[in-house]
């Protein structure tokens, strides 16, 4: 067995253990724990599969941003979580009938497909050989999917407002600046005030 | 690469199952539920990366890119209405939701 083959097999045997672990733990703080673990693992594979760039953004965007947002709500709410969990035995038979049939049919299919003749040669952008797998991505991403990219930069616009719109929550008696009455101010209204030194006002 | 494809579509089932499974067991916890969405965004992410590193095309990850990109919006959405939400009632319950419907 290879390295390659040993650290498959590593990170996505402990990849399904966390996933297994995410559904199942009573605390919602470890469900979060358990999933930063089964991203770390993901990029692993990834780096194993050669999606180097692919690999590094899994980190920084889901370790980094998603799961600690997860982690801040998580314990920002003061929630019951042990009266959430009931009910969890009561799902359990159907779930795992549905479970283990979406398994078998996906089992099944995988290990029955065939590629189509004329997709290889449906390729759409060929990876090189010869650069980086971020400089490849690069390369392709703003060129022939440039569009693509300017589509997600308006899903994450449209995210960002939409969560300062949900959130944001104006207090009545708390003072704030009026940007148009500072404007609006006549120079008489000012006085100045000589204060001598070491006096105070 | 001495790893099958078939090898990382077969994880990948198998996470996609997790997730499926998280979304049925942990039908009162939402927080489980958005966790569980990102677990089956995570499998379908992986199947396209494996797609793309054996065909040598690099199609699969720009559009892994963009799952990405959802994935982290939906979150933010989801966890935003979330804490609306409990703002305005004071828990959680899925069951209480459709207090919402207009």
């Amino acid at each position: 067995m290879s390295a390659a083959q040993a650290f498959f097999y590593l990170f996505s045997t402990v990849m399904i253990g966390s996933a297994f672990m995410v559904i199942s733990a009573r605390n919602p703080v470890h469900s979060v724990l358990f999933l930063i673990l089964a991203f770390v693992n993901a990029a692993g594979l990834f780096l194993i599969l050669g999606a180097e760039f692919l690999a590094m953004l899994l980190v920084i965007v889901y370790v980094g941003a998603v799961a600690v947002l997860f982690l801040f709500v998580v314990m920002m709410l003061d929630v019951d979580f042990a009266e959430l969990k009931q009910g969890f035995l009561q799902y359990l038979p159907i779930g795992s009938l549905i479970g283990i049939v979406v398994l078998i049919e996906l089992v099944l299919v995988l290990s029955s497909w065939s590629a189509a003749p004329a997709a290889m040669g449906a390729i759409g952008a060929p990876a090189p050989s010869d650069v980086s797998n971020t400089l490849a991505i690069g390369r392709v991403l703003y060129t022939k999917y440039v569009y693509f990219f300017q589509a997600a930069g308006l899903v994450l616009l449209t995210a960002m407002i939409g969560a300062i719109v949900l959130t944001l929550r104006h207090k009545p008696d708390v003072k704030r600046q009026v940007i148009a009455d500072q404007n609006a101010r006549d120079k008489s209204d000012v006085k100045l005030q000589k204060v001598p030194s070491r006096a105070g006002v | 690469m001495d790893i099958g494809l078939n090898q990382y579509l077969i994880v990948a089932a198998m996470l996609f199952t997790l997730g499926v499974l998280g979304i049925i067991l942990n039908r009162k916890n939402i927080i489980v539920i958005l966790m569980s969405i990102e677990l089956i965004l995570l499998s379908v992410n992986i199947n396209l990366v494996a797609f793309s590193a054996y065909l040598g095309d690099l199609t699969g990850q720009v559009f892994s890119l963009l799952i990405l990109t959802v994935a982290a919006a939906e979150a933010a959405i989801g966890l935003a209405v979330l804490v609306t939400y409990f703002r305005n009632r004071g828990s959680i319950a899925v069951e209480d939701i459709n207090v919402m419907k207009g």
